[in-house]
């Protein structure tokens, strides 16, 4: 039988877990509107509005400033995950930082010194930091389970 | 660190997810507290003493 203290906790457990789930909704929100714009920023000028130099600057200035509303959508959303996920959250970040600056450096070396037939694009490492954070974060969450 | 955690929510019949929205933290949170593989922060312990009305040494013993 449901006590009191049982529907106490329940009637808490929506707000936390609302708490929560809007802090993911506006993360995933503007982490897209931020893709988009990205998109926009790249493809627009050539594709949709025949090289415009206003319309190009606006879309840049449009891009980075839902960029900026990303990071701190993102800052949001860490505040609002519990003491253990942030760290897993923080060990992920650490290592996605390390592993970039070592592994995109020696990426560039390759490039600089020809030791690859192909030109290093920053694509790449973006590419490299998403997975590797990825990676961390599942290998965070499996030590914890 | 060991602890009672579990022995004390089922005392009360409460669900891993229930104790979590209680100490607002994630189901797996209180898994991984439960299990040993988490240690709370003070903060978080003393929420969960403040639940079960006991003092931390009564949910928490250090192992060292």
């Amino acid at each position: 039988m449901m006590t009191d203290k049982n529907n106490e906790i329940i009637s808490k457990e929506k707000s936390w877990q609302q708490k929560n789930k809007s802090s993911t909704a506006k993360l995933g929100f503007w982490s897209t509107a931020w893709v988009l714009s990205m998109a926009l920023t790249n493809f627009g000028p050539r594709f949709i509005w025949d090289l415009n130099i206003s319309l190009t600057v606006i879309a840049v200035l449009l891009n980075l400033a839902l960029g900026l509303k990303m990071v701190l959508a993102n800052i949001a959303h860490i505040k609002a995950l519990d003491e253990m996920q942030q760290r897993i959250q923080l060990n992920a970040m650490g290592i996605t930082l390390g592993l970039s600056l070592v592994v995109g450096l020696t990426y560039s070396n390759l490039d600089v010194l020809e030791l690859i037939t192909f030109h290093a694009d920053i694509a790449h490492l973006v590419i490299f930091m998403g997975l590797t954070h990825i990676i961390a974060i599942f290998i965070g969450n499996r030590k914890y389970q | 660190m060991k602890n009672k955690l579990k022995v004390l929510r089922a005392e009360r019949d409460w669900t891993q997810a229930q104790l979590a929205e209680a100490l607002e933290v994630s189901r797996q949170t209180v898994n991984a507290i439960e299990k040993g593989k988490f240690d709370p922060s003070l903060p978080l312990a003393f929420k969960a003493a403040r639940l079960f009305k006991l003092s931390i040494e009564e949910i928490f013993q250090d192992e060292g």
